[in-house]
């Protein structure tokens, strides 16, 4: 099937800026209708990708393992960490709510943790399989993205609710740090990612590097 | 030759297209990765720009107005937004009370400040000062912006309350509701339809 011409072949080049076709063969690589600065393809993306996730990863263990809230109700104190929060729901019957916290706090950091490595992993191999798949997957991810932010926005409401002296308190904990921070890594790790680079080995496949 | 206004650019694939213009509802996609290239814009600029003052009053009252207030055996207690963002600064946990108050708060605030500085101008068919910042200020605020999650999340904290004691919602939900749509509907990639009209 035939396609239209690719950008970088006519020497013309997205600005992330405004949206404008911009002509690279012009000076300086600066949008002459925004001034922000033009990239053929995003500087280091695989690096920054990688990097960003697998420091994503690494603070995925912590946000699961420490406490995020600490309950303090007539006298006795709890902890309760993300897991915890999703089970106790899920005792009381209120299974739809244990799945909508259980999406948002394990199920879409998983599937960014996988389609951002798979992404990354077959573009880095010049893989010219399922490219459109691949650039579905990519758009999921930057939809998805920040919805992870659910548990921190829950936390916190909770907490600032929750301040009777006497009767009850809630105080958020160090893990809720954590998820934050695997939920911003992992949208700067998809911000890096250019997917551009998924087509790149495509329409250089039989032309001469 | 073409104008480069013509021509548009798959974000997600590199392939060029010569942009043709679409009717009410429709979206143009990329023939070869599927994504949206561009939309209908159905908005004027007296439109977005009315919306982005209503926009700026629900903001007011989000921002104002207790989301919930709590009650137990008398006691009562009632939390803003800022209140939320302040109960996370305590503490080792103090960077994630940044990242909640830019995106609840102050990435909504700057979007419907800059929108409402950039159409008032574009009203009167100019270009504001600073045009080109703004515009470029709006690209990237745009994934910080989550009011739509603290929406989920404020309803996700009175069904786990309500079990425990009164919750009762109050104004600033209500214009949270409102506000989280509202952001969605007029600070989206449209407006980069603005570098052509004015």
């Amino acid at each position: 099937m035939n396609y239209p011409a690719n950008a970088d072949q006519l020497g013309l080049c997205l600005c992330h800026g405004c949206g404008q076709a911009c002509d690279l063969s012009s000076s300086a690589h600066i949008c002459t209708r925004c001034g922000a600065a033009i990239h053929r393809r995003k500087a280091n993306a695989i690096a920054r990708g990688w990097a960003f996730l697998l420091a994503a990863l690494v603070f995925y263990i912590p946000a699961n393992l420490l406490p995020v809230m600490h309950t303090e109700m007539l006298g006795s104190g709890s902890e309760s960490t993300i897991g915890g929060g999703v089970l106790e729901f899920w005792e009381a019957g209120a299974w739809d709510i244990a799945l909508i916290i259980f999406i948002a706090s394990v199920g879409v950091p998983a599937i960014k943790f996988f389609s951002l490595g798979l992404l990354l992993f077959t573009v880095q191999h010049r893989s010219t399989w399922a490219c459109r798949q691949r650039s579905q997957l990519y758009r999921l991810v930057e939809l998805i993205g920040y919805w992870s932010m659910l548990d921190v926005m829950v936390v916190a409401l909770v907490a600032a609710l929750v301040q009777l002296r006497g009767l009850g308190t809630i105080e958020p904990r160090v893990g809720i740090l954590f998820f934050g921070l695997v939920v911003v890594l992992t949208m700067l790790s998809a911000m890096s990612f250019d997917p551009r680079l998924i087509w790149d080995s495509h329409a250089n496949e039989g032309r001469p590097h | 030759m073409t104008q480069p206004q013509d021509l548009i650019i798959c974000e997600y694939c590199d392939t060029v297209y010569q942009r043709a213009p679409l009717l009410k509802h429709q979206r143009a996609l990329c023939q070869r990765c599927g994504g949206v290239l561009y939309r209908h814009t159905s908005l004027t600029i007296e439109q977005r720009l009315a919306l982005s003052v209503t926009g700026g009053i629900l903001l007011v009252f989000a921002n104002a107005y207790p989301v919930m207030t709590i009650g137990m055996q008398g006691l009562t207690h009632s939390a803003t937004l800022w209140d939320a963002v302040q109960i996370l600064s305590h503490g080792s946990i103090t960077f994630i009370a940044l990242v909640m108050a830019l995106s609840i708060i102050f990435a909504p605030v700057l979007q419907i400040a800059l929108l409402c500085w950039v159409l008032s101008f574009a009203l009167a068919g100019q270009r504001a000062p600073g045009f080109a910042l703004c515009m470029r200020g709006l690209e990237s605020l745009r994934p910080w912006s989550m009011l739509e999650v603290c929406l989920l999340g404020a309803m996700v904290a009175v069904i786990k309350l309500a079990g425990l004691l009164d919750v009762i919602p109050g104004i600033g939900l209500l214009a949270l509701a409102a506000l989280s749509m509202l952001i969605i509907h007029i600070a989206g990639k449209d407006i980069r339809d603005l570098w052509v009209q004015v």
